[in-house]
């Protein structure tokens, strides 16, 4: 199987392993991820509220730069995958829209004419690999290992995707499939609070300490996330939470690809999790040889 | 009090009626954003809202307060700058609105009229995000965060220093933006997409003159089925 692949800014610099344990995941269950090339910032939220037809252009580009390539599209990052997908419905249901972003690909030599599935990692491993290759392609089973599931906003929402918006399951299988354990996590969905970090501190300082509460008190050894930005929403402010409410939680927040690559057989350095700030707790010890 | 101030039922102000036909501008590039007139008032989307604690004005209000013909005091609410499009008011709705997107449309409204505090972090933000997106094509986070403490609390910066230093030792920090080769045509794609962004003229402003609350959605309806 081959997909196009889009990676986007955060996963070239600050989460580079998730894209490195992203590529070791599919490589190892014989998908081949096609680089996109030359492509540029989804815009993220960030373009969207500035200026809507600049946001929607640029992140067209990229549709029509994969367009050309004839393959489904592959976007990590909850936002960009978001951004992408919502650029092509958006599209798709509003031909006036499509003409005037057409319009301005035009200047760069580009069209896009809405034949791009924007996909997210998750999404392909169930529905297009299927939890049978995936049990095949296990060498550690991660017997013991409690996890969270935290799916944040953008992968579920707006709009119905692959998986259901109030209680989505595909983790929560994908992680029974290889030996881990569940716990309950009625906080899946929450919102972590986003860029409001930087702008609304206090606020987004309260959702994310929620969010880490609840895994905590479930009993979570870790909680596996599927975003770069809650990823350090959740780890790179733990400290700053514990200032703030007074508590002493200390938990390592992983991609969903580290975690499956660790049950691939892969080792902490090759999946980036010595690049976790929260890298000294050992995840390991957890795991059972099968 | 200025005559402008009054509020008259079924009446709306000039600079009101302005507001409106540029809030509703804003939403055309947000499918079936006429749903906004099947508000019931329910409440969802403020009871789903992780942040509305924070807001003054309650996602509620907001399509209430649009109903009622009052869009100036939505674009001076905290609300439209708290949000974190977490997109749970829009999954929720009974009544299919696309709240988020309406409070885009809001912020952007915001934006072209002016209406934000100087060095106003969320406009900061993403006015900073705006300007490395333009010149590299691609989102350098390390700048991001010196542009936009430099813009608004420079102190700040330095209470960031012992996280960068983290982030550092594990080899987190890309120090050089990387840039996309074509910026040339990526530039003129920007380029021509602004002039779609560009505040219009109100030239049809005449036609939405009396239409307070949903009725201004279908005046611009029949407005654009004479075009």
């Amino acid at each position: 199987m081959d997909y196009s692949y889009f990676p986007g800014c955060s996963l070239e610099s600050a989460h580079s392993s998730y894209n490195d344990s992203v590529k070791k995941v599919f490589d190892h269950l014989g998908c081949r991820l096609h680089e996109l090339e030359d492509w540029n910032c989804c815009g993220a939220t960030a373009y969207m509220s500035v200026k809507e037809i600049v946001g929607f252009a640029i992140s067209a580009r990229n549709l029509a730069i994969a367009e050309k390539n004839k393959r489904d599209l592959i976007a990590p990052c909850s936002s960009c995958y978001t951004i992408l997908a919502k650029t092509h419905r958006y599209m798709s249901e509003l031909p006036e829209l499509k003409n005037r972003v057409n319009d301005c690909l035009k200047e760069g030599g580009l069209s896009y004419n809405l034949s791009v599935k924007v996909r997210h990692p998750l999404d392909v491993l169930i529905n297009d690999i299927g939890l049978e290759k995936i049990r095949s392609g296990v060498k550690y089973s991660l017997g013991g290992l409690k996890i969270a599931n935290y799916y944040g906003c953008q992968i579920v929402r707006p709009e119905k995707g692959f998986d259901d918006r109030e209680e989505p399951v595909t983790m929560d299988n994908l992680f029974s499939a290889v030996g881990a354990v569940n716990v309950y996590y009625p906080m899946k969905v929450k919102c972590c609070g986003g860029m409001l970090m930087t702008t609304y501190e206090d606020v987004a300082l309260k959702l994310s300490k929620e969010i880490i509460e609840c895994a905590v008190n479930n009993g979570a050894n870790c909680i596996v996330t599927t975003c770069p930005l809650c990823q350090m929403n959740l780890e790179a402010y733990q400290d700053q939470i514990n200032n703030t409410y007074n508590t002493n939680y200390v938990i390592p927040i992983l991609f969903f690809t580290q975690v499956l690559g660790l049950a691939f057989g892969f080792s902490e350095e090759e999946l980036g999790i010595d690049k976790n700030l929260t890298a000294g707790i050992n995840i390991k010890t957890e795991t059972v040889h099968q | 009090m200025k005559i402008e101030k009054i509020k008259i039922p079924g009446k709306l102000s000039l600079k009101e009626q302005d507001l409106r036909l540029s809030f509703l501008r804003q939403l055309e590039a947000v499918p079936n954003s006429e749903k906004i007139k099947s508000c019931i008032q329910c409440g969802t989307c403020t009871g789903s809202c992780p942040v509305s604690y924070a807001m003054d004005i309650s996602p509620r209000e907001v399509i209430a307060l649009f109903r009622a013909g009052d869009i100036e005091s939505l674009l001076h609410s905290k609300t439209i700058w708290v949000c974190a499009s977490c997109y749970a008011c829009q999954t929720r709705c009974p009544a299919l609105i696309k709240v988020t997107d309406i409070i885009y449309a809001l912020k952007r409204l915001a934006m072209e009229k002016n209406i934000y505090p100087p060095n106003f972090p969320v406009y900061s933000l993403s006015k900073s995000f705006v300007d490395i997106m333009n010149s590299y094509g691609r989102l350098h986070e390390p700048r991001l965060l010196v542009y936009y403490f430099m813009k608004t609390n420079p102190f700040k910066l330095f209470s960031f220093m012992p996280l960068g230093l983290r982030m550092a030792k594990r080899k987190r920090i890309g120090y050089f933006p990387s840039k996309i080769k074509d910026i040339k045509n990526f530039k003129n794609i920007i380029k021509k997409a602004e002039q779609y962004d560009m505040p219009r003229a109100a030239e049809d402003v005449q036609y939405l003159k009396d239409a307070v609350g949903y009725s201004a959605i279908d005046k611009k309806t029949e407005l654009e089925s004479k075009k």
